[in-house]
């Protein structure tokens, strides 16, 4: 992140508690640079967060007000907080367990009262902080330390999902694409109602290491080239397409 | 600490208990409610959604009881009064975050009308089995406030002890109500003279610490410029989570036990009826307080010197005034909806015999029963 980032973030703080490799600083960069960009005060700002590694990317490193939750509950949370004081810009930052499994259903009737949040789910595909279990997310035949041959379910589509139940407005980039990623959060917030930007952000540690062999710049290449834009996705048929990454912005 | 009335020049009113509660929560300036309706509290929601809407608030109807008191922590912190109100299975549902509201010094209100449970049990009867949930619902070590009402006025009055008692401490405070005294219809006086506590909104201090073990710290909201770091995790007393540091998390757990522990007499509330030349009484609570008040007298009627101790606040326990009722008695009998939950904690403090009156059919205890049951037991 660039010093220009450094009023934002919290004195004192030594780093950040990421895994090396770990997309999480790249998407706090772009969160950052998409409130920079859209001159938010600080004082309007609060972040929410559930419980995982993705929910400490605001909490503490934002300095902002910061709202660290329970596990899955950073959107009902959050929707207290923005029908409470509907002038903060309420942004919620946390995982794809937290958000779309054990909080998945604050997440859909959120888009459906079109709250004006934006949510922004940090989507490693695999539950990173308790050791690497199967998640919502995790892409058929993946390993995880609890499919340790492979997933045999389904993995959630985050951006339909979300249409479906109402938002405004869904993106879905990669942390390799940071300029991309940060102008659909830019985009997102500048949307009254609900509006939804999936990072996908690689997991070296726990998705990584058990899935593809070699260093962690070959997990990045790997992520980069499963990501597909709609045509290409079209071309597909839905088996394959789930095992892609359709990246772009989209609206109901 | 009890919301008493200064003066009531104001008429009696024919009001449900449920609606008094609601009534209370706009007096004491609720301003926000989060709620999923269940029998037997609904009339809560319904009422102080009403009240949301004429008069200015914020009411929402939410998914599930989880998201209703998270929405409810998340707004308290916005520096506005909130509440919830629920019934056994959704008071269950809402324990995780009762925890994360007490860990962070969060105000707020949560009104439980018992019904009869465990599980979805008797929807629609009443019950008084959830005076041990709302003490030791959560994992971990919790002090919360309880308030038991026994009548449609104290729905009122005690709602309004309850926000006092939450903003003076920062401690999630609940009403624990049951079906008969929430569905109950009786004259009630609003006043409108109460004293009305607001919690310490400046900057001046760290928001989770204070110097003195028992003190409250101040509580700056969301929006006022204060960068507020608030978390479930172990925190320090600027909330930066120190998740790995023994001291602090020691020092935590015994200040949020001392804010509650140190202030027992300036929190408790009981009511005393007969007990000056008593030789039995009864610890009652809530609507098995109402059977036991008309044994008493049906007692002393019949020469026997029957009393009552009823605790107003339940949470902290009213050690102090059951010891030293104890002490003068020759027996203590405790009427409950449960099979024997409070007479359980009344053993703790008292040596004499501790009669416990059980009943969990989804009615009210008849006097009559109360009455034989003393007889027998001499």
């Amino acid at each position: 992140m660039t010093r220009a980032m450094e009023p934002y973030l919290r004195g004192g703080l030594k780093g950040t508690p990421f895994c090396p490799g770990c997309g999480h600083g790249v998407l706090l960069g772009a969160v950052l640079r998409a409130v920079d960009r859209l001159k938010i005060k600080r004082e309007d700002l609060l972040f929410v967060s559930g419980i995982g590694c993705a929910a400490w990317i605001p909490s503490p490193n934002i300095a902002a007000d910061t709202l660290h939750t329970l596990h899955g509950r950073a959107v009902a949370f959050a929707t207290g907080a923005k029908l409470a004081r509907p002038e903060l810009t309420t942004i919620v930052v946390s995982g794809d367990g937290d958000l779309t499994s054990i909080g998945g259903n604050h997440l859909i009737h959120a888009a459906r009262r079109d709250v004006d949040l934006t949510v922004i789910c940090a989507n490693n595909q695999i539950y990173g902080m308790t050791g690497g279990q199967t998640a919502s997310t995790t892409p058929i035949g993946a390993k995880t330390a609890t499919d340790p041959t492979g997933n045999r379910w389904r993995p959630f589509d985050t951006v339909s999902l979300v249409l479906s139940a109402g938002a405004r407005y869904a993106a879905r980039f990669p942390v390799t694409q940071p300029g991309r990623l940060s102008a659909a959060i830019e985009t997102a917030l500048s949307i009254k109602g609900f509006t939804f930007v999936e990072a996908i952000s690689p997991c070296p540690t726990q998705f990584g290491r058990r899935n593809i062999a070699g260093d962690v710049s070959k997990l990045y290449d790997a992520i980069a080239a499963l990501c597909i834009d709609e045509e290409q996705a079209r071309a597909m048929d839905f088996d394959t397409r789930l095992l892609h990454f359709v990246t772009g912005e989209f609206r109901p | 600490m009890s919301a008493k009335p200064v003066s009531s020049p104001k008429p009696k009113v024919l009001m449900q208990g449920n609606v008094a509660a609601a009534e209370g929560a706009y007096r004491a300036g609720c301003r926000f409610f989060a709620g999923y309706p269940i029998t037997p509290s609904s009339e809560i929601m319904v009422r102080t959604g009403e009240l949301l809407k004429e008069k200015g608030g914020t009411f929402v109807q939410m998914e599930d009881e989880i998201a209703s008191i998270g929405a409810v922590i998340g707004a308290s912190w916005t520096g506005v009064k909130a509440m919830t109100a629920t019934s056994g299975p959704g008071f269950s549902l809402m324990q995780e975050c009762l925890g994360y509201a007490y860990f962070t010094e969060t105000p707020l209100v949560l009104i439980d009308v018992q019904r009869a449970g465990p599980a979805t049990g008797q929807a629609t009867h009443v019950g008084q089995g959830d005076v041990m949930q709302v003490r030791y619902g959560s994992h971990g070590d919790v002090f919360p406030i309880a308030l038991c009402p026994w009548s449609v006025q104290e729905m009122y009055d005690l709602t309004i002890a309850a926000f006092n008692l939450s903003e003076r401490y920062r401690v999630p405070t609940f009403v624990v109500a049951d079906e008969a005294v929430g569905h109950l219809r009786e004259n009630v006086v609003l006043h409108d003279d109460f004293e009305i506590f607001n919690r310490n909104r400046s900057g001046a201090g760290d928001p989770f610490g204070h110097d003195a073990p028992d003190g409250v710290p101040p509580m700056p909201a969301y929006g006022d410029g204060a960068a507020l770091l608030v978390t479930g995790s172990t925190h320090d007393s600027r909330g930066y989570r120190k998740v790995d540091d023994p001291k602090v998390h020691e020092a935590l757990v015994t200040r949020l036990m001392r804010k509650t522990m140190d202030h027992v007499e300036e929190i408790g509330d009981v009511d005393e009826y007969m007990l000056d030349d008593a030789e039995v009484a009864f610890f009652a609570y809530g609507i098995s307080a109402r059977s036991a008040l008309a044994a008493v007298n049906r007692l002393r009627a019949k020469g026997v010197r029957a009393g009552l101790l009823r605790p107003r606040v339940l949470w902290p326990f009213p050690a102090p005034q059951l010891q030293a009722l104890g002490a003068r008695v020759r027996s203590l009998f405790v009427p409950e909806l449960n099979k024997g939950m409070i007479a359980g904690v009344c053993r703790e403090y008292v040596t004499v015999p501790v009669h416990a009156i059980n009943q969990c059919n989804g009615k009210a205890l008849s006097p009559d029963k109360l009455v034989a049951f003393v007889e027998e037991h001499p």
